[in-house]
């Protein structure tokens, strides 16, 4: 046998073999809600074949049932509009406030190393660990819990916020000043619609950062609210209920996010 | 457009640095009422700066720039710039984009109206007036730009390589358009360029700047009416071979040297 000459001209004739496509992955409709199906099927049916432990792992069915009991006795919405209040009071302040800030370090000089040192000092500290420190200084009431929230969210949405601005063409601005925008005029017309995809990604950000913040500010010092609700269930082993107030705060990310995608959408549609 | 507005500059002993980048050094020009003044030279001879600094979007850090002229009375700004860049709002539809010059005068909303229909007429833009910019070719965003700056009806137009972001053909139908409507216009212009053809067919007048820091080394005049120019005139071939002479020089000096800066 001989080795062949790697040296030796190749011929090559016939088509030119296809080489590249690019990476495309596609949407397959419908592909996603039928895995979710698809995977609450197999958990069903495990459960009722004896293979998951329903003490530890409730099965759908049972969560749905536990879901549907407290819906109907009341005991669902006094927990879900108490953790919906809360969440709603947090998070705006923490919006309003950190918008304020994010501006301000975004387009001052006096503000911009202050305000981003303060910012860069705080926003690594764990808001989970300063709920204590907040109930002593805001008491166990809803101030903490509010404060608890609206801190967890301020620091991202400065971050956003401050980048959002730092995002928008200078040559925009310029654009502004040559047609003898005022500086309020640059503000509302370029700066701010420049930064809105910056912002409303953070948004995405601040919204699942509150509703974490928020069961565990629930958790450590309320009678009221998912986060109580869903630790006391656990106190008693009513894995049933526990998962319950599981899914019920999974669904309110779920709609906090098909509301924000929505926002996005409307706002965001000349992208 | 721009109609009645004759008003000149005077430019004199102009210096700027960037820290410790001396830009300009003691330059002096005039832009004529109503005449095309071009400034072509090397990259990085402060062609952008002295047009800002034109504008008085920037101060200089001596020298001083004066205008003189009448400014007519449906003028809402004295000056109108069109970028290299385009620089449109993406968030805003075309129309929307131009009535932004306009928003913050005094004009009312159907005059505003009526002003951004003619220019969009003017610039061929008729049937985009809703589109967002996203959905346009280059040489359709810079019309848009065109008609932004129109729309003021500015004494002086500034003009930063309004072209070179664009592909050669449309820079070659655009530049006839340009031609056309400054001809028409009558508006006192100040226009940037790399490109010697862009500034033989436009310019009236054309200032040479040498490398950085840049001075005046020449002023070329071309009086032949801008609507007699055309691409295959001899007498301007002439004049930009004669540019081309004059700048090649330093512009593979200043390309080396801007080599060097990024090695």
């Amino acid at each position: 046998m001989t080795t062949p000459d790697p040296h030796a001209p190749v011929q090559l004739s016939g088509p030119v073999p296809f080489r590249a496509g690019g990476f495309a992955p596609r949407v397959i409709p419908l592909a996603g809600a039928a895995t979710l199906i698809g995977l609450i099927a197999l958990w069903q049916a495990g459960a009722m074949a004896g293979l998951i432990d329903t003490l530890f792992l409730p099965p759908p069915f049972a969560i749905a049932t536990a879901l549907w009991n407290l819906a109907v006795s009341g005991e669902l919405w006094k927990h879900f509009s108490a953790s919906l209040m809360r969440l709603a009071i947090g998070w705006s302040a923490g919006t309003v406030a950190g918008l304020a800030l994010g501006l301000a370090v975004g387009l001052t000089t006096i503000l911009r190393s202050p305000g981003m040192a303060v910012v860069s000092a705080l926003f690594p500290i764990p808001k989970i660990a300063l709920v204590p420190l907040f109930i002593i200084w805001f008491g166990i009431g809803e101030g903490s819990k509010d404060i608890t929230l609206a801190f967890g969210v301020f620091f991202p949405t400065v971050i956003n916020t401050a980048a959002g601005v730092d995002a928008v063409p200078r040559s925009l601005i310029r654009m502004g000043q040559s047609f003898g925008l005022s500086r309020a005029a640059i503000i509302a017309k370029i700066v701010l619609p420049g930064a809105l995809p910056s912002i409303l990604a953070g948004f995405r950000i601040t919204a699942a950062i509150a509703i974490i913040l928020l069961v565990a500010a629930e958790m450590i010092g309320a009678d009221r609210g998912i986060g109580s609700f869903v630790l006391a269930a656990g106190n008693l082993y009513d894995t049933d209920n526990l998962m319950a107030g599981i899914v019920v705060l999974s669904l309110m990310g779920l709609a906090v996010s098909f509301v924000l995608g929505r926002l996005e959408k409307r706002l965001l549609r000349w992208r | 457009m721009g109609e009645g507005s004759r008003v000149g500059l005077a430019l004199t002993g102009i210096s700027h640095r960037y820290r410790a980048l001396q830009v300009l050094e003691n330059v002096s020009l005039t832009v004529a009422p109503g005449e095309v003044t071009v400034l072509i030279g090397p990259s990085g001879c402060g062609k952008s700066t002295l047009l800002s600094i034109a504008g008085g979007l920037l101060k200089p850090d001596a020298g001083r720039v004066e205008w003189e002229g009448v400014l007519a009375p449906d003028c809402l700004n004295p000056f109108a710039t069109v970028f290299q860049d385009f620089a449109l709002l993406p968030w805003r539809s075309v129309a929307g984009n131009i009535g932004l010059a306009l928003e913050h005068t005094e004009l009312t909303k159907p005059k505003r109206a009526v002003r951004i229909a003619e220019v969009l007429e003017l610039t061929g833009l008729a049937d985009f007036a809703r589109a967002w910019p996203r959905q346009l070719s280059g040489g359709m965003r810079q019309r848009v730009g065109i008609a932004r700056a129109l729309a003021v009806r500015p004494a002086i137009m500034l003009m930063d390589e309004p072209l070179s972001a664009l592909d050669a053909q449309t820079r070659a139908l655009l530049l006839d358009e340009f031609a056309a409507l400054i001809a028409r216009a009558g508006t006192t212009t100040l226009y940037v360029t790399h490109n010697l053809a862009e500034a033989v067919r436009l310019g009236h007048q054309i200032v040479v700047l040498s490398r950085r820091p840049g001075r005046v080394r020449a002023i070329e005049r071309i009086d032949l009416p801008l609507g007699d120019r055309s691409p295959e005139d001899s007498d301007l071939r002439a004049i930009e071979s004669r540019l081309w002479a004059m700048i090649r020089d330093e512009a593979s000096a200043a390309e080396k040297e801007a080599g060097h800066d990024h090695a």
